[in-house]
């Protein structure tokens, strides 16, 4: 491989406490490959937070501050704030809080700093449940899967959230999706939110998880990559909240998605085939969205003044 | 120079005195006199440094830990339920051994709604490794702000400083502000042992598994402990510098008294105006100021009270189940260390008035006691409104 990705500084030590096939590690790893040394990560309460140190050791080669759950948006606020003032603004702040940690009860301070337009990275690794206490529901965990508290025929009858479309929604300069199986899309999103520096960048990064959602740890990538494939999990990105540009989708069912993991084994075929429904229902939404401005024939060009 | 203040403004004026460079708050009554004039302060340019309007008080507690371990001072300014709202960061700042200075302005926490003073937010407060000033005018509000950030930076804790709402936030005073050049020479620019730095990265306040964290928070008890020493050498150099100090209790015609008269905050002046009425009258009546809560001025308590009879204590606070928690904390001082018999009274909650005539009550009660209630008296109740 002659990609600069798999040369760049490796900033995450050999070796580290996440479970086997995690895919958590793998996007820290790349991530920080991608935006280089001048970087300070702040972690909440998160698998990560277990996964970057437990005293007096840690597992990455530049700064960390962990903080309580909720305040991953806050805390980088204010350590921006004091590099700036220290004249370090070279330096990139970068949020790095799990699915809990952001569309739940991170929500509220990362909505403030996208208002705010604060001038840091946040990255959600989406791992769709509280896996790190032992996998429960959160406002990620998709249609149709089971958790510890929505198991058996309890299983979650609700959508998850669609966070870029909530930070898209606050005009920030730079929202997109990433996926641990593609590592070159990854690394191109993260150094051109790198170059932004007039407000949040937000990148929601799917990060399978072997443990939470029943599948061999060796398939951690596969699943992954079937996610974007099957377009449960499209590979998209958004500039000023309003230009959207479709990176990467497929042409598998979804099916082959879902039969992957445990978490689905109870969904009868009547509900796969509702789950493909509402799959390419959003993918055509997502594809209206990102048509170039002079083919979108049904919206009267006074009503869109942003395009 | 001299100035007519409010307390808050003795306040925004420290804060800018210490140069700052971190300031991030979210509004509340009756604060905002404070943040107000800082975001001015920031905004004009006379204070160098970045004012962040977050979104909640948990947020603003978050962002100055995260500037505080970013390396550069940090303030930050709340109340009552803003207060209780970031508590969990409260113990976060304190664990994280970051010298976050804080003012409180005490106001009492709802149902029902109530603006007014009442020390139950600072005092709910009390187990979070935060050290606690309770101050008594606008002057000593800019004082103990300069010394907090002193005294935190070199015991690596945070300090809330505590005002009375309105009685000390919204009251104009003269207040002498000393001239920047006297205050960089008390206070000089932070230096942390260690922050959040490139060429030095640290994962900071990460995991601590049992086999470590038992000593991490021995290490802020021993803080704690080594304070009110720390605090006599920081005010002899105050002292030398700008000719005030306050120590961390204030005793006043003690000597030969009594019943001693035990208050915090506003208060201690009308009670000074009570002892000063109760000597006319031939009483022999004290009275102790605490002004430092955390820790505890264990040691200067009990010689303060060495030889008096009486402790009558004014608690504008109630721990429910408990009784006043001042009293509470000088009885645990107190215990097993002489004969001072300490009587608890409750008043002046939700922002009822304090007067002289109730602390003479409080005293004559005392007085004529053969020995303390088991329980706090409440002073000053409506019998109308009781529950009976």
């Amino acid at each position: 491989m002659t990609h600069e990705l798999y040369n760049g500084p490796e900033l995450m030590y050999s070796g580290h406490v996440g479970c086997p096939g995690c895919g958590a590690t793998i996007a820290m790893k790349l991530a920080l490959r991608a935006l280089g040394q001048a970087t300070m990560v702040v972690i909440p309460a998160s698998c990560w937070a277990i996964i970057a140190s437990s005293y007096p050791q840690t597992s990455l080669k530049v700064p960390v501050l962990n903080t309580a759950f909720a305040s991953t948006a806050a805390a980088c606020t204010g350590l921006r704030a004091a590099l700036d003032m220290r004249g370090a603004t070279f330096t990139t702040v970068l949020g790095w809080a799990g699915d809990g940690g952001t569309f739940d009860i991170g929500f509220q301070a990362l909505s403030a700093a996208a208002e705010r337009g604060e001038d840091f990275i946040y990255i959600c690794y989406d791992n769709e449940a509280y896996m790190n206490t032992g996998v429960q529901r959160s406002s990620s965990t998709p249609f149709g899967a089971r958790t510890m508290t929505t198991p058996d025929s309890s299983w979650k009858r609700t959508e998850k959230k669609n966070m870029v479309e909530i930070l898209a929604a606050h005009r920030i300069p730079y929202a997109a999706t990433a996926s641990i199986a593609f590592p070159e899309d990854l690394e191109r999103k993260l150094r051109k939110a790198k170059a932004i520096r007039t407000g949040l960048r937000f990148i929601h990064l799917y990060a399978s998880c072997p443990t939470g959602w029943g599948y061999a740890p060796a398939q951690t990538v596969q699943v992954a990559r079937t996610a974007v494939l099957c377009n449960a999990f499209p590979l998209y990105e958004v500039e000023d909240g309003l230009t959207y540009t479709l990176n990467r989708t497929g042409s598998l069912p979804v099916a082959d998605y879902l039969k992957m993991q445990s978490r689905f084994r109870h969904l009868d075929a009547q509900t796969i085939q509702d789950i493909q429904d509402r799959v390419d229902l959003e993918l055509q939404r997502l594809r209206q969205k990102a048509q170039p401005a002079g083919l979108e024939s049904a919206v009267p060009a006074a009503a869109s003044p942003g395009l | 120079m001299m100035k007519v203040l409010e307390g808050s403004q003795a306040v925004a004026e420290a804060v800018r005195l210490a140069r700052v460079k971190v300031v991030s708050a979210y509004p509340i009554t009756p604060q905002t006199h404070i943040v107000e004039e800082l975001a001015r302060y920031c905004a004009e340019g006379s204070l160098d440094g970045r004012f962040i309007c977050v979104e909640s008080e948990h947020s603003a507690m978050a962002s100055v830990i995260g500037s505080a371990a970013g390396g550069v001072r940090s303030f930050t300014a709340s109340s009552s339920h803003g207060l209780a709202y970031m508590h969990e960061m409260l113990h976060w700042a304190a664990g994280a051994r970051l010298p976050i200075v804080m003012v409180d302005v005490n106001r009492a926490l709802g149902p029902g709604w109530n603006l007014w003073m009442d020390q139950s937010d600072s005092l709910s407060q009390r187990d979070t490794g935060w050290m606690q000033f309770y101050c008594a005018d606008g002057q000593e509000a800019l004082d103990t702000t300069l010394q907090a950030f002193r005294l935190a930076e070199m015991v690596h804790l945070p300090a809330m400083v505590n005002l009375d709402a309105f009685f000390l936030s919204h009251t104009y005073e003269p207040v002498e502000v000393p001239d920047a050049q006297t205050v960089d020479a008390f206070l000089p620019p932070y230096e942390p042992p260690f922050k959040m730095d490139q060429g030095h990265p640290l994962g900071l306040c990460g995991v601590a598994p049992p086999g470590v964290y038992m000593e991490m928070r021995r290490n802020m008890q021993m803080a704690m402990d080594s304070v009110p020493d720390l605090l006599d050498q920081i005010e002899d150099d105050f002292f030398i510098r700008f000719g005030r100090r306050y120590g961390s209790l204030e005793t006043y015609r003690c000597a030969d008294a009594d019943v001693v008269v035990v208050t915090t905050g506003t208060a201690s002046g009308t009670a000074r105006v009570a002892v000063d009425q109760l000597r006319e009258q031939g009483e022999k009546a004290g009275l102790l100021r605490l002004r430092l809560f955390r820790p505890f001025p264990s040691r200067a308590v009990r010689q303060a009270l060495e030889k008096i009879e009486k402790a009558a204590v004014l608690d504008r606070n109630c721990s429910f189940g408990s009784g006043g928690i001042f009293a509470n904390e000088l009885k645990a001082a107190l215990h097993g260390k002489g004969g001072t018999a300490v009587y608890s009274y409750i008043s002046g909650l939700g922002g009822r008035d304090i007067t002289v005539d109730l602390i003479k009550e409080l005293y004559t009660k005392t007085r004529d006691a053969d020995r303390p209630d088991s329980e706090s008296v409440w002073l000053g109740l409506k019998e109308e409104l009781m529950l009976r």
